[in-house]
């Protein structure tokens, strides 16, 4: 039921907004440098395949806005398949502003539909272009719990040549407090990595790729996974394509 | 009314007028443009264009000098268009910019321009509505001179160099927005960095890119937009658009660069271009072996092929990722050799007002001047892979003061010989007499690339407050150009005389062409009253923000208003 929720929010979402027209460009210069423009980016749509499980996952951000203010759903999910369930999936709605020439602060909520128990956060966070050209994000979250935990996640892009792109991935989810329901424990959860090699089929709308990505839980949060039968890591292959509209 | 200027100038316009009564009553001339959609097909995926009368570029209007000009202009299209005669000095309310001039041209509309014909030249007209111009909305303008011109020619043939995208020009800019570097496919490589690792070193190499990286720009950015297929006069270069000629003959081309965010370097070998005019006002003719057109502006060049062949009119982009390519021929279907493109040009840190002493980048610290030697050096190394000459590149030659020394983008010309600079242009007879400016105002040419946002003295047009002159004043602009992109900037209205340090044999101009980490001077007599627009002539940066309202107070119309 939740899932199911959770789910229909991504999916209808993604539809509204692939379908918003062009927010329209007055004709006007004086009210041109205004106009609203909207995107949607699917960083990630992929099937992994692993030694146990397989799943299907997304990493999608959507948004419309202009300059210095835009409204952002972020959505990342991924569906085990056999025994079909979302291992994960999470929906944020975040309000984003310009506050410097590569950055942006976002503030919002954040729920989690997965399989298991649901958990709505607040959020509070940046994004934007480091030095160097690193693709940074970091969000702080506080759980309906009261639990505080924060996330850090950077990519780079190595153009092999202009259409064939490498790119690695790093997160790393940090905890300050215990939520075992969902398998939290304090310090340092999980940490992922990923490398995905990209050809940009048609302009940068459309660009297949396969990868590797992988996964694990540290310290406490692996302790509890242990404890609950479950694995702590898991590396798998990864076949998809990144979209932009 | 105290200002002597003022003065001056009222009594101008009363002797002008005068003298046009003295020459007997006008010529009056009714012209009629249908805007409309058509299909066109450039580059093998067939799109819809806007066209004028059912063509793009529209046809040529060709207009006499003192002639009262009506045009009709009817809007058939889905959405609100508008024209504006781009270097034409004509009244506030008939230069078609919505929102400044007049409301626009609503759908089903036609609206009918009237101005007299006050100047002659080679100019064009486009619509300054939306994204309309990138789709099509362009024609040309010739106006024939009243009196005998300076130079001699036997035949004419209009240039019309234009950009087409496959895509709208909605989308470019919707696409810009999402990614900045959406359209840039000339970015360095893995395998760049390698070879410039095996030709330069590994610490240098490194050096380079922790430099831009720190800056987060890309020495590759020298066109914000590619994907273009490039025409001549609506046609692609296999489509070969064809200029006939006698062996002999004295031949005058009108160039005109009608892109939306392309320059060129046009030559044709084989031929000495003789640059006659710039922006429709006469120069004192200088012979050249290439030269480059900013978006915007016009250049007359005259040509003599003697021999009874082809030639053909080679006009590479700025960044090279194409080219457009035309011939003159004695008969149709002749054709030339094409030259290869030449490699790209990096920027330099040259290009990032580096070189210039004292200039305060708070954001680029030591490590990005330590890097200024190494990209200079790349920028020259890349010019030694295009294959150029140096020989004929000898290095005495004085560098185009126009641009940052050290500019990755210093024309080079490709055959060797004289590239046209701004500094070789003189006004074969002033226009206004010299004097001291009454005052200057700074217009620091500023952006943020990566959220491709365009602005002047950092804001950008729909957040700043109108510039305000006065009527009858010379104002002096000093253009500082902070960004990495070369920015052709159009004053409506009235012309700038742009500083070459000539006096009163300075060139007189529509469209200035401002290379990175430069600064330019132009100065304005201020003598047209009313609301004007003043922007960047790069189609994606006059509309996300390089922009301002001029608003010229005080003159006669004003004064003949009731108080």
């Amino acid at each position: 039921m939740q899932r199911s929720f959770g789910l229909a929010v991504a999916v209808a979402a993604v539809t509204v907004a692939l379908n918003l027209p062009m927010l329209g460009l007055p004709a006007r210069a004086d009210v041109m440098d205004n106009a609203m423009f909207t995107s949607v980016r699917f960083d990630q749509l992929e099937y992994r395949a692993g030694e146990d499980t397989n799943l299907a996952a997304w990493d999608l951000e959507a948004w419309a806005g202009g300059d210095v203010w835009k409204l952002a759903l972020e959505s990342e999910g991924e569906y085990a398949l056999r025994p079909d369930r979302f291992e994960n999936l999470e929906n944020q709605l975040v309000v984003r502003r310009m506050v410097s020439d590569f950055f942006d602060a976002k503030a919002g909520i954040r729920v989690d539909t997965p399989a298991g128990p649901d958990r709505v956060y607040g959020v509070l966070g940046f994004e934007g272009l480091a030095p160097q050209w690193f693709e940074v994000d970091g969000d702080l979250f506080l759980s309906e719990k009261g639990d505080l935990s924060a996330r850090f996640v950077a990519e780079y892009d190595i153009l092999i040549t202009n259409r064939l792109i490498l790119q690695p991935l790093g997160e790393i989810n940090l905890a300050a407090s215990d939520d075992r329901e969902i398998g939290q424990g304090q310090g340092v959860t999980d940490v992922e990595l990923g490398l995905r090699l990209r050809y940009e089929v048609v302009d940068r709308t459309v660009a297949p790729y396969v990868g590797v990505h992988w996964e694990k839980k540290l310290g406490e949060s692996a302790g509890i996974a242990r404890s609950e039968g479950e694995d702590t890591d898991a590396a798998r292959v990864v076949a998809g394509v990144r979209l932009l509209f | 009314m105290g200002n002597p200027n003022v003065r001056k100038a009222a009594m101008a316009t009363l002797v002008a007028m005068l003298a046009s009564l003295a020459t007997g009553p006008a010529v009056a001339g009714t012209y009629d443009l249908v805007i409309d959609t058509v299909t066109v097909d450039h580059s093998g995926t067939p799109k819809q264009a806007i066209a004028y009368n059912g063509q793009t570029p529209g046809p040529t209007l060709r207009f006499k000098e003192g002639e009262e000009v009506t045009i009709n202009v009817t809007n058939r299209l889905s959405e609100s268009t508008s024209i504006h005669w781009h270097g034409l000095i004509l009244p506030p309310d008939q230069d078609g910019v919505p929102g400044i001039s007049f409301p626009g041209i609503a759908p089903g509309e036609t609206f009918t321009y009237r101005f007299p014909i006050v100047q002659s030249g080679t100019y064009w007209f486009h619509s300054h509505s939306g994204m309309q111009e990138q789709d099509g909305a362009y024609g040309s303008i010739v106006i024939e001179p009243k009196d005998r011109e300076p130079f001699k020619f036997d035949r004419e043939h209009v240039v019309v160099l234009s950009d087409s995208h496959d895509h709208s020009g909605h989308r470019i800019l919707s696409n810009l927005k999402k990614m900045s570097d959406y359209y840039n496919r000339q970015q360095r490589t893995v395998g760049d960095f390698l070879r410039d690792v095996e030709e330069k070193g590994l610490s240098a190499t490194v050096q380079d890119r922790l430099d831009w990286g720190e800056m987060r720009m890309m020495a590759t950015d020298v066109a914000d937009v590619q994907g273009y297929t490039l025409l001549v006069n609506g046609k692609n270069p296999e489509q070969n658009w064809t200029g006939l000629f006698t062996p002999g003959e004295r031949v005058r081309l009108r160039f005109i660069n009608a892109s939306a965010m392309t320059y060129f370097d046009v030559r044709i070998p084989g031929l000495d271009l003789l640059v006659v005019q710039a922006d429709g006002n006469n120069v004192q003719p200088v012979k050249v072996d290439e030269f480059r057109i900013a978006v915007a502006e016009t250049y007359d060049v005259i040509v003599r092929p003697t021999e009874d062949r082809a030639y053909t009119i080679f006009a590479e982009t700025m960044s090279r990722a194409g080219y457009a390519r035309a011939t003159l021929a004695p008969q149709d279907g002749m054709q030339a050799e094409v030259p290869t493109l030449r490699a790209p040009d990096r920027l330099t840190m040259a290009d990032m007002g580096m070189a210039h002493e004292g200039m305060d980048h708070a954001s680029m610290g030591h490590g990005s001047m330590a890097g200024m030697d190494h990209s200079n050096m790349a920028g020259m190394d890349h010019s030694k892979m295009a294959g150029m000459d140096h020989s004929k590149m000898a290095m005495g030659d004085k560098p185009d003061p126009f641009y940052a020394p050290g500019s990755g983008l210093t024309p080079k010309p490709a055959d060797g010989g004289k590239f046209l600079s701004y500094a070789d242009l003189r006004a074969q007879k002033p226009l206004y007499p010299d004097r001291e400016a009454t005052r200057e105002i700074e217009l620091r040419l500023t952006g943020n690339m990566e959220r491709y946002i365009w602005s002047i003295n950092g804001v950008k047009y729909s957040d700043a407050e109108p510039i305000r002159l006065r009527y009858g004043e010379r104002v002096r602009f000093k253009f500082v150009n902070e960004t990495m992109m070369t920015h052709p900037m159009h004053l409506h209205g009235m012309w700038s005389i742009l500083d070459t340090g000539k006096g009163k044999w300075d060139p007189v101009k529509h469209v200035v062409s401002v290379a990175p980490g430069m600064t330019v001077y132009t100065e304005t007599e201020v003598d047209a009253p009313g609301q004007w627009a003043f922007h960047c002539h790069l189609m994606y940066h006059m509309a996300t923000g390089m922009f301002r309202k001029v608003i010229v107070e005080g003159g006669p119309q004003s004064a003949a208003l009731p108080n």
